[in-house]
C-alpha cells in the first residue's frame, strides 16, 4: 500500500470515529459506575450526634438499597452531623412502639431515625421513616413514599433533606444532582476525551450525557432540571446546545459567527442569556426559546460575558472589562440600566446569584490568586472563602448554603465545595483525569408521595 | 517513516526557500501539529494531500540576514505569537512575525489563514474564550493593515481549553498565551 492509500484509509477510519462521536450525544448513554469520590477536608466544629437505624426490610432476601447508610453518608458529608456507628446500638426498633429512649441516651444520641421498606408490587416499594428528638422523646418528622427501585436512592436523599432541615433549621441539598465536565487523556500529549457528566450530589449514579474529542464547557441546568445547555467545540469552534436529559436529544441553539457561549437560563425557563461575538466583540444577548428571537442587551467595545439571572428574573449580572479589567456589573433584564458591583480586587468574574437573591458568588483575584468569593448585594461586602489559587466556576447549591467550584490540587483538576460561611470544606475527586465546570442542579422533583 | 519525512522536509525546504527568493507561488505549507487529535481532520473530509512540503522548523536560526534584520523566512517559521498576561497587545518582536505572515499572504492570494486565540488557565473559562478571540483579532488587525483581505482570515478562540504546556507555572502560562497562525 502506498503512503497515500494508507492515509486515505486512516482518514476514512477517523472520519467514521468522528461521526460516531458526533452522534454519541444522540445515543442514550448507559450509566457509568460512580467515579466521583468525596472527602471532607474540614468539618464544622460541632456535629449533632445522630443514630440512624438500618431500615427494617419487609421482603425476601436483601433490601434493594441500604437507605440508612445513604442517609448517614449525606448527613456526615454536610459536616454538621456525627453518625453513631451501628455496632454501638443497643436496640434496633422497627416502629415507634419499639423505641426505648434510654437506649439512645446511653449512647449519647441526640436524634434517632428509624424506618421500614417493604415491597408492595412489581418494582414498587413502600418506604417510611420517623425522626425523633431523644431528649424531648418526641417525633419531629415522619413521611411515607411509594416508589420504584430506581428512585430509592432519591428517596434516601429526600429523607436526609428533611432530617437536615428539622435539626439545623436550614434546608438540605442532598436531593440534587451535579453536572460537571471531565477531561481524560492517556498521557499529556495523547488526544483527550471530554465528557459532560451528571451524578447525584453524593457522587453516585454518574452518567455521561455528552462525549467529545473537543472541549465542552459551561453546563447550565434548566430551572425544571430536565434540560442542560452547554458549549461544545465539536465543530472546531464554540457553539451552544440544549440537550434533553430524558432521551439525550439535543438542539443546536447558537452557531453565529465568532464565539457562542455562556448559556444562562432565565428563572422561568423561557429564555437563554448568551455571550455572542457575532457583532465583533462579545456582548450579552437574550434568546427567546419559543420564537428564537434574539435581542442584544449590551453595546460597547469591551468584553461582556458570563451572564447570570437574578432569581426574580429582573436583573442579569455579567462580567465586563469596560473599565479595563474584568469586573461584575448588573443590568436590568431589558438591558436599559447598568451599574458596576465590584470595586475590590484586580479581577472579578463569573458571578451568579444565591437562590435567595441576596448575594453573589464569583471568582475574585487579588495578588494573582484567583479565589471563590461572595458579594453581599445590600452592603457590597466582598468575602473571599477559599485559600487556593486557581479557582473557577463557583455554583450555589439550591439551598444557598454550599458553593461548589473547580480548582486545582497537586496538578489535577478537582471540584471542591465550601459552605457559604466558610466552615465546611470538601473535595470531589475523579479516579482518572481532571474534573471542572460544575453546575449544581435545582431540587429533584421526581418523587410521588 | 519518520526519517523519510525528515529528509523530505529538508529537501523541500530547500526547494521552497529557493522559490521564495524568486517570488513564486508555492503550495500552502503544512504545519506539524503533533498535538492534533486524530478526529480533528476527519469532519473536514480530510485534509487535501499537501505532500510533505513544509516551512523550516521553528528554531529561529538566522541565515544570511542583513545585520539588524531577520529574514522573512525565519519569521515565517514561527507559527505562534505570544502575549503578556491579560493582554492582547503585540510587542515589537511578535508584531514582526505577524507582519512577515501578512506579507506572505499578500504574495500568495489563494491562501486562507486561521488565527487561533488561546489563554493561560488563570481566570474564568468564558472570559478567557473572549480574551483568546481578542488576541486573534489583534493579529488580524495587523494583517488587514498590511493588505490581507478579511475574507481570507478566519478567527477561532479556544480560550484556556487547549494549552501547549499543561503545567501550572509561569513558564507554562507564558507559552499558552498565544495565537496560532495556521494555513490550510
Amino acid at each position: 500500500m502506498t503512503i497515500t492509500k494508507v492515509r486515505a484509509v486512516l482518514a476514512d477510519c477517523l472520519r467514521r470515529v468522528a461521526l460516531l462521536m458526533l452522534l454519541a450525544p444522540l445515543l442514550w448513554a448507559a450509566p457509568a459506575q460512580a467515579i466521583l469520590s468525596i472527602e471532607i477536608t474540614q468539618g464544622a466544629d460541632v456535629g449533632i450526634p445522630i443514630a440512624i437505624v438500618p431500615f427494617a426490610w419487609q421482603g425476601q432476601g436483601k433490601p434493594p438499597q441500604d437507605l440508612a447508610e445513604i442517609i448517614s453518608n449525606d448527613l456526615v458529608r454536610s459536616g454538621r452531623f456525627v453518625s453513631i456507628p451501628r455496632k454501638d446500638f443497643v436496640s434496633f426498633p422497627k416502629s415507634e412502639q419499639e423505641v426505648v429512649y434510654k437506649d439512645w441516651r446511653v449512647i449519647k444520641a441526640e436524634a434517632l431515625v428509624i424506618g421500614t421498606i417493604a415491597p408492595v408490587g412489581p418494582d414498587r416499594f413502600d418506604v417510611q421513616f420517623r425522626l425523633f428528638d431523644v431528649f424531648k422523646q418526641a417525633q419531629l418528622a415522619g413521611l411515607r413514599y411509594t416508589v420504584s427501585a430506581s428512585l430509592l436512592r432519591t428517596v434516601a436523599h429526600q429523607i436526609a433533606d428533611v432530617i437536615y432541615e428539622k435539626l439545623t433549621g436550614e434546608p438540605g441539598a442532598f436531593n440534587t444532582r451535579i453536572a460537571y465536565v471531565t477531561r481524560e487523556a492517556a498521557s499529556p500529549k495523547a488526544p483527550a476525551v471530554y465528557r459532560l457528566q451528571i451524578a447525584d450530589s453524593d457522587g453516585h449514579n454518574a452518567r455521561t450525557v455528552v462525549r467529545s474529542a473537543e472541549p465542552l464547557l459551561s453546563p447550565a441546568w434548566s430551572p425544571d432540571g430536565k434540560r442542560i445547555a452547554y458549549v461544545s467545540f465539536e465543530d472546531k469552534r464554540s457553539k451552544v446546545y440544549i440537550q434533553n436529559l430524558a432521551d439525550g436529544r439535543r438542539e443546536l441553539i447558537a452557531e453565529f459567527a465568532g464565539i457562542n457561549s455562556a448559556p444562562a437560563w432565565s428563572p422561568d425557563g423561557r429564555r437563554l442569556a448568551l455571550a455572542l461575538s457575532r457583532d465583533g466583540n462579545p456582548e450579552i444577548y437574550v434568546l427567546e426559546l419559543q420564537t428564537r428571537q434574539l435581542r442584544r442587551l449590551t453595546n460597547d467595545p469591551a468584553i461582556d460575558t458570563e451572564p447570570a439571572w437574578s432569581p426574580d428574573g429582573r436583573y442579569i449580572v455579567f462580567t465586563s472589562d469596560r473599565a479595563g479589567r474584568p469586573q461584575i456589573y448588573r443590568m436590568t433584564a431589558d438591558g436599559r440600566q447598568t451599574e458596576r458591583l465590584t470595586f475590590e480586587g484586580e479581577y472579578n468574574a463569573r458571578a451568579s446569584y444565591s437562590p435567595d437573591g441576596r448575594m453573589l458568588t464569583l471568582v475574585s483575584a487579588q495578588q494573582g490568586r484567583f479565589r471563590v468569593a461572595t458579594l453581599q448585594l445590600d452592603s457590597g461586602a466582598l468575602q473571599v472563602l477559599t485559600d487556593t489559587a486557581l479557582d473557577e466556576s463557583p455554583t450555589f447549591a439550591p439551598n444557598g448554603r454550599i458553593i461548589l467550584y473547580a480548582t486545582e490540587v497537586r496538578g489535577r483538576g478537582v471540584l471542591a465545595s465550601v459552605s457559604s460561611d466558610g466552615r465546611v470544606r470538601q473535595l470531589y475527586r475523579l479516579e482518572e483525569g481532571d474534573v471542572r465546570e460544575p453546575a449544581w442542579s435545582p431540587y429533584n422533583r421526581e418523587l410521588q408521595y | 517513516m519518520q526519517r523519510k519525512l525528515g529528509l523530505g522536509v529538508l529537501l523541500l525546504t530547500a526547494v521552497w526557500l529557493a522559490g521564495c527568493a524568486t517570488g513564486t507561488t508555492t503550495q500552502a505549507p503544512v504545519e506539524d501539529r503533533s498535538t492534533t487529535a486524530p478526529a480533528e481532520t476527519a469532519p473536514d473530509g480530510g485534509r487535501p494531500d499537501m505532500g510533505t512540503q513544509a516551512l523550516p522548523q521553528d528554531d529561529g536560526v538566522p541565515s544570511g540576514a542583513l545585520p539588524g534584520t531577520v529574514p522573512d523566512a525565519d519569521l515565517l517559521a514561527k507559527r505562534r505569537v505570544h502575549f503578556a498576561f491579560d493582554s492582547s497587545a503585540l510587542d515589537e518582536e511578535n508584531r514582526r512575525i505577524v507582519e512577515a505572515h501578512a506579507r506572505y499572504l499578500v504574495a500568495n492570494p489563494t491562501l486562507i489563514v486561521t488565527l487561533e486565540g488561546h489563554c493561560d488557565e488563570r481566570g474564568t473559562r468564558e472570559y478567557n474564550l473572549a480574551l483568546g478571540e481578542r488576541r486573534a483579532q489583534s493579529v488580524e488587525r495587523v494583517m488587514r493593515v498590511l493588505g490581507v483581505s478579511a475574507n481570507r482570515i478566519r478567527l477561532v478562540s479556544y480560550g484556556e481549553e487547549k494549552p501547549l504546556a499543561p503545567e501550572h507555572n509561569e513558564s507554562a502560562w507564558a507559552l499558552n498565551r498565544r495565537v496560532e497562525i495556521i494555513y490550510k
